[in-house]
């Protein structure tokens, strides 16, 4: 039936990237990332491993945080993605990159799109963490520059102002 | 990225029995991919012989968990973060939970499934000490009907399973007789976080009068395969908690245990740190393992 | 005019906004039409001859551009400072993983598949791989000696000490290998038209570094050549010299193709190509007075520089520099040098040589209080250069530093006598034996000695007809905050908001040359000439009757207007003047070696669990005095950053070799800290001004990364007794310590009873 010298045919991928409907052809185990990067021109998420180490490619699938380096793009069929550019857009710029300029929880800024989506998964489930529940909630996204501390800052201030208003 | 996406096919069947249909029809053919976090790194460092995949992620058969008065059923395809939120689970299988929170970050955990672990056979992962001591039992299944193993004799040898080559597992079972144990779990990794494990510890006891009524002790990363210690239990039950115990206990860990060298740490050091993760545990057993 | 002050003020990162809404452009977020991916075809032998080369059958060969060192249309080297590494190997491989030749096709992945049907034999040549075998000269494979370069440094009459002493102190300590560990990988895409030359984009700290190399590689004219730098994710170094070499291979497949090429690194190849911190070995013997003060003493100094020259003689001369550290030297013989293995060539990481020697010396330091008596703190106290004092290269400190003062207030602030008390109660029970370590260090900013005179800096300031002002230097932003401080120089300089100055992306078709990116000299010398040149626009459009002493940035942009219309472009450009007083011989090492040194004291508390073997870096103290804060939220950024990769340095990050080759080349296996790993790191400033700086500034950039390893390490041995003079300190390591040492407490002992 099939052989594996054959090359695999691509399929048709409909999800949600960022709130849009979108329609593409894939090779089923192309990866995520890729597709987001190169299909989708959303450049904002970044290789930094390509094992599911650092963090730097995750996005929000169906509201969970993952690696989309590990992610193959049939698994997001039907799936909804928010991206780094998809959090840009809900407000003009969200108390949490606000934070991050303030604290200078961006340096080279490579890490940062991943960063602020872990960030962001992290606040949603839970909106007061102590600073325990936040390097947890980091613990899979490398930072090479910061040292992680004002990431830290940026995220527990991002959590009281959203607390607050 | 180090494979051509061209060169693989994966397939979604959508439910078991298209897949079992698939495995059977062509055996050894198809490797299933649930969460990926194993098939996926392997994939794209180019070191993925298998070039035809079935895709298990969206299966619904394989995510219920189901809670009867004797037992948990976890589905195969359940992941970590399922576990960590369940509330059963934390409440009777702490160490399981306690173990799927060491596993990678929380991106890595929501897509990690407990049976892709278990199929994936490393003797290094975190969650597989402790179904070694919660009795754990596999449904495993295929187009000829399914069956139950017992956990304990599920891996064979270094990335050896029982599985044949049509079968998939389906759930884990998990007894639900563990609530009354002191139970304590360490895992020793290179930091924190985002660690494979060098030595991993899941432990239960219960004592009663002073001696230990019962005790079970997993370890990863210390043998080819997750290691139930047999023989320490053995000379454990019965014996009060004295320092002599724990000298003789730490002997019969470093026998028992076959530890390599490899590029995370060495035989010596897991040989110590085993000894001396089983002695900690027995001296915190001695203090909070008080139970009728 | 009344101008609020920018320069001191956490003002927002210049390209914060494009970084924190995924905007920031990264080389590989770019793609030209016609564009092809490039790949390198490396050895897989530490050292031989090449003997064949096969392209496999299963290929298309025609559809691929191949190019070989036959290629080469210029030099086949990577210009530098002795130009003996090839760009591509011709006949001889002298490391794993050396590139051989290159490969360019449209399809990414059939270009790997190409990579891997090439098979090439060689005849194997005896290759090295430790600096003892290096010195043992018995193979020889490079120059004359395998010796890629030497320093001597002598101060005083160091033969005559040691009749005198009371005490002679010994000490050998080691340093690995470090990966920089940019999150972003080496990457670059070149294009070539004979109209316009080469055009490279690229990940990189110095565009004129890169600009020069492919000068030479590709047999063009300066005009011929065009470096911009793209947004860069982290650097650390790692992408000082190495971006040369991508991008040389970039463009001679651009050259041969016609058209762009990309080359972007997977984190693989990254790990096993490209520069790592030099391994280091020192060796004291210090001749000690009976209270603690040193007499003089020897240090051999020796670092392996891989199979090529590339920085090492930079690096070695940093670390000889810093070898003395803090401290008086009355005399000293600093014997030191750079020898050669067939490893992949080590290169530039922050710090660059001082914080291996700067390891040993304060490693050193506690072994001489030991011996001596007194304690950790004594032993600094009564050894710290003073002002008027001469450092090894009989540098007078001229600056009022209270190194006694300094060392007390991180004392305060690290809790540090009261932790020490507690400690000792504490470390009798239990298996978590508590430690604090102490190091205290400094770091000359800027280029040695003359360097900065050879560097002969150009910087320029630009004002538009609208008004906003441009920062035109080389000097790359890759994290540590260059735009910001920078434009806030020169905002500052002119009156105006800190909104109205733009800092141009690096272009050597735009930009003038204003030096690498490197040796902490960005802050404290560009900053400086940034500020004159600042002030140039503001004379010339005093001069020219447009503008007053005091003004509006409304009056500011129509004087712009006023003069572009009538003049032309407004710009200003001021070059480096090396300071009169400044004396360096480069023979005898000796004299000013740098115009600015910051100075600290770093305090870490630890927890070593002797359960599991591993160290915990609890809380840790960062105190310096840096001449004056920029920006706080950036200064504090740099030294927490700084910090975390010493602690890396000191207990997590091992390079793994076989023959030459690194064997844990992928961030499973090469460990780096996570947010879980790391303790509040605390960051005090003090600030004493530097007349050499912009606004008083010295660099800080690689400071914090002096004192993290030997401040842990100390307190590791202050924790367990055990002495350990080799980083990383692995918990295997400290195992393999503590069995020799039988210094294993009776874990029995702690059962509190049974039930």
């Amino acid at each position: 039936m099939s052989s594996s010298a054959e090359k695999s045919a691509k399929c048709q991928v409909s999800f949600l990237v960022n709130g849009k409907e979108t329609k593409l052809l894939a090779h089923p185990m192309e990866r995520l990332l890729d597709v987001l990067r190169n299909d989708l021109g959303l450049t904002g998420t970044k290789e930094g491993c390509g094992e599911g180490e650092c963090g730097s490619c995750s996005v929000l699938l169906d509201g969970m945080l993952v690696n989309s380096c590990l992610v193959p793009v049939a698994q997001a069929n039907g799936a909804s993605i928010v991206t780094i550019e998809g959090i840009s857009k809900h407000e003009l710029m969200s108390p949490l990159q606000q934070a991050f300029l303030e604290c200078g929880g961006a340096q080279c800024g490579i890490c940062t799109p991943g960063m602020i989506l872990a960030a962001v998964h992290l606040l949603e489930k839970k909106p007061e963490p102590a600073l325990a529940d936040i390097r947890e909630g980091l613990a899979g996204n490398l930072c090479r520059c910061t040292g992680y501390m004002q990431i830290f800052e940026a995220v527990a201030k991002a959590a009281q102002r959203r607390v607050a208003k | 990225m180090r494979a051509d996406p061209s060169d693989y096919k994966l397939v979604s069947p959508g439910n078991l029995q298209a897949v079992l249909s698939l495995l059977a029809s062509e055996p050894a053919q198809w490797l299933p991919i649930a969460g990926g976090t194993d098939v996926m790194v392997l994939y794209s460092a180019g070191k993925l012989p298998n070039r035809q995949l079935v895709n298990l992620w969206n299966i619904p058969e394989l995510r219920q968990i189901e809670i009867s008065p004797d037992a948990i059923r976890i589905g195969a395809a359940c992941t970590y973060t399922m576990l960590r939120l369940h509330d059963i689970i934390s409440r009777e299988f702490p160490l399981l939970v306690t173990a799927a929170s060491w596993t990678g970050g929380i991106a890595n955990q929501n897509r990690g499934t407990l049976g892709g672990n278990i199929a994936n056979a490393s003797p290094a992962a975190d969650s597989l000490p402790a179904l070694l001591v919660y009795d754990a039992e596999l449904t495993l299944v295929s187009v000829r009907g399914e069956r139950r193993v017992s956990y304990r004799t599920f891996h064979t040898a270094y990335k050896r399973t029982a599985l044949a080559v049509d079968e998939l597992i389906r759930d884990i079972t998990l007894p639900r007789r563990f609530s009354e144990y002191f139970s304590h779990a360490r895992k020793v990794g290179a930091r924190n976080a985002q660690a494979i494990s060098k030595v991993c510890l899941a432990a239960l006891g219960q004592t009663a009068n002073g001696s230990i009524r019962d005790v079970r002790l997993a370890l990863g990363s210390v043998a080819p395969v997750p290691l139930r210690l047999d023989e320490t239990e053995k000379l454990l039950i019965g014996n009060r908690i004295e320092p002599s115990l724990v000298i003789a206990a730490r002997k019969a860990v470093m026998n028992e245990i076959r530890p390599i060298d490899d590029i995370r740490s060495s035989a010596r050091y897991r040989s110590a740190v085993a000894a001396n993760l089983v002695a900690e545990f027995l001296e915190k057993l001695a203090v909070e393992g008080t139970h009728q | 005019m009344n101008v609020p002050h920018i320069v001191g003020v956490s003002v927002p990162r210049k390209e914060g906004r494009d970084k924190v809404t995924g905007a920031a452009r990264y080389v590989d977020d770019m793609v030209l039409p016609g564009m092809l991916h490039g790949a390198t075809v490396r050895s897989s032998v530490p050292r031989g001859k090449i003997k064949t080369i096969s392209f496999g059958p299963a290929v298309d060969w025609n559809e691929f551009v191949v190019v070989t060192a036959k290629d080469i249309p210029g030099k086949n080297c990577i210009a530098l400072i002795l130009d003996d590494q090839p760009c591509l190997a011709a006949e001889t491989v002298n490391h794993p993983e050396e590139p051989i030749l290159l490969l360019a096709h449209a399809d990414r992945h059939k270009l790997r598949k190409a990579v891997e049907a090439i098979s090439i034999e060689y005849d194997p040549l005896p290759s090295i791989h430790t600096m003892e075998e290096s010195e043992r000269q018995s193979t020889i494979i490079w120059g004359t000696d395998n010796t890629l370069k030497s320093y001597l440094v002598e101060k005083g009459d160091v033969d005559s000490v040691w009749k005198d002493a009371a005490h002679i102190v010994e000490g050998q300590y080691l340093t690995g290998a470090q990966e920089q560990l940019y999150i972003e990988n080496n990457g670059v895409i070149a294009s070539f038209d004979p109209e316009h030359g080469v055009t490279v984009w690229g990940s990189l700290q110095c565009p004129y570094y890169v600009h020069k190399a492919l000068m030479a590689l590709c047999g063009l004219g300066e005009d011929k050549v065009r470096v911009v730098q793209m947004e860069t994710g982290g650097a650390f170094g790692g992408k000082e010299e190495y971006p040369s070499m991508i991008a040389g291979h970039a463009a001679l497949l651009a050259i041969k193709s016609g058209k762009p090429v990309k080359i972007i690194y997977d984190r693989m190849e990254d790990m096993v190509a490209t520069t790592k911190r030099h391994p280091s070995r020192t060796r004291h013997r210090t001749a000690v007075s009976k209270d603690g003060k040193i007499l003089g003493g020897e240090i051999e100094f020796t670092i392996d520089g891989g199979a090529y020259a590339t920085l090492s003689s930079v690096v070695l001369s940093r670390g000889t520099i810093h070898a003395g550290g803090p401290y008086y030297w009355p005399s000293v013989r600093i014997r030191t040098k750079a020898v050669a293995t067939n490893t992949p060539p080590h290169g530039a990481f922050r710090g660059f040589g001082a914080p291996q020697s700067l390891f040993a010396l304060e490693r050193h330091m506690d072994r001489i209080a030991e011996v001596v008596g007194i304690s950790p703190i004594e032993i600094r106290k009564r050894n710290f250069l003073k002002t008027g004092q001469t450092t090894t290269t009989e540098q007078t400190i001229k600056e009022n530093i209270d190194l006694h003062r300094l060392l007390d207030r991180a004392l305060e602030l690290s809790g540090y006598h009261a932790k020490k008390k507690r400690f000792a109660v504490e470390n009798k029970l239990g298996k978590r034996k508590k430690g604090i370590g102490i190091a205290a260090f400094l770091h000359g900013a800027g280029f040695t000695g003359s360097g900065e005179r050879y560097l002969n800096s150009l910087v320029g300031v630009e004002a538009g007809p609208d008004g906003i002002v441009r920062v035109l230097v080389s000097s790359a932003e890759f994290g540590q905050g260059t735009n910001t401080v920078l434009c806030q120089i020169a905002a500052e300089a002119l009156g105006l908001p800190y909104e109205n100055v733009a800092i141009a992306q690096p272009d050597t078709t735009v930009v003038p040359n204003s030096g690498p990116t490197v040796a902490s000299r960005t802050a404290m010398i560009v900053g400086k000439l940034v500020q004159s040149a600042a002030r140039g626009i503001r004379q010339t459009l005093s001069k020219t009757g447009l503008l007053g002493d005091n003004y509006t940035p409304e009056q500011f942009s129509s004087a712009c207007a006023k003069y572009v219309a009538t003049h032309g472009p407004l710009k200003s450009y001021v070059r480096y003047e090396s300071p009169g007083d400044v004396y360096w011989d480069d023979a005898k090492y000796r004299g000013e070696a740098y115009a600015a040194f910051a100075w600290a004291v770093y305090i870490a508390e630890v927890t070593v669990d002797l359960t599991t073997y591993s160290v915990t870096v609890d809380d840790f103290v960062a105190l310096q005095e840096i001449g004056k804060v920029l920006n706080p939220v950036l200064a504090e950024g740099q030294i927490t950053g700084g910090v975390a990769q010493g602690i890396g340095f000191a207990l997590y990050e091992k390079v793994i070799w076989q023959n030459g080759r690194v064997l844990n080349n992928q961030m499973t296996n090469y460990i780096m800290p996570t947010s879980v790993d790391l303790p509040p790191i605390r960051v005090f400033f003090e600030e004493l001004g530097n007349v050499h700086g912009a606004h008083g500034a010295k660099g800080i950039g690689e400071l914090p990364m002096d004192g993290p390893a030997p401040a842990i390490v100390n307190a590791v041995e202050d924790a367990t007794g055990v002495r350990f003079n080799s980083i990383p300190l692995l918990p295997e390591d400290l195992f393999e310590a503590l069995q020799r040492e039988s210094h294993e407490q009776d874990v029995f002992s702690t059962v509190r009873g049974t039930a």
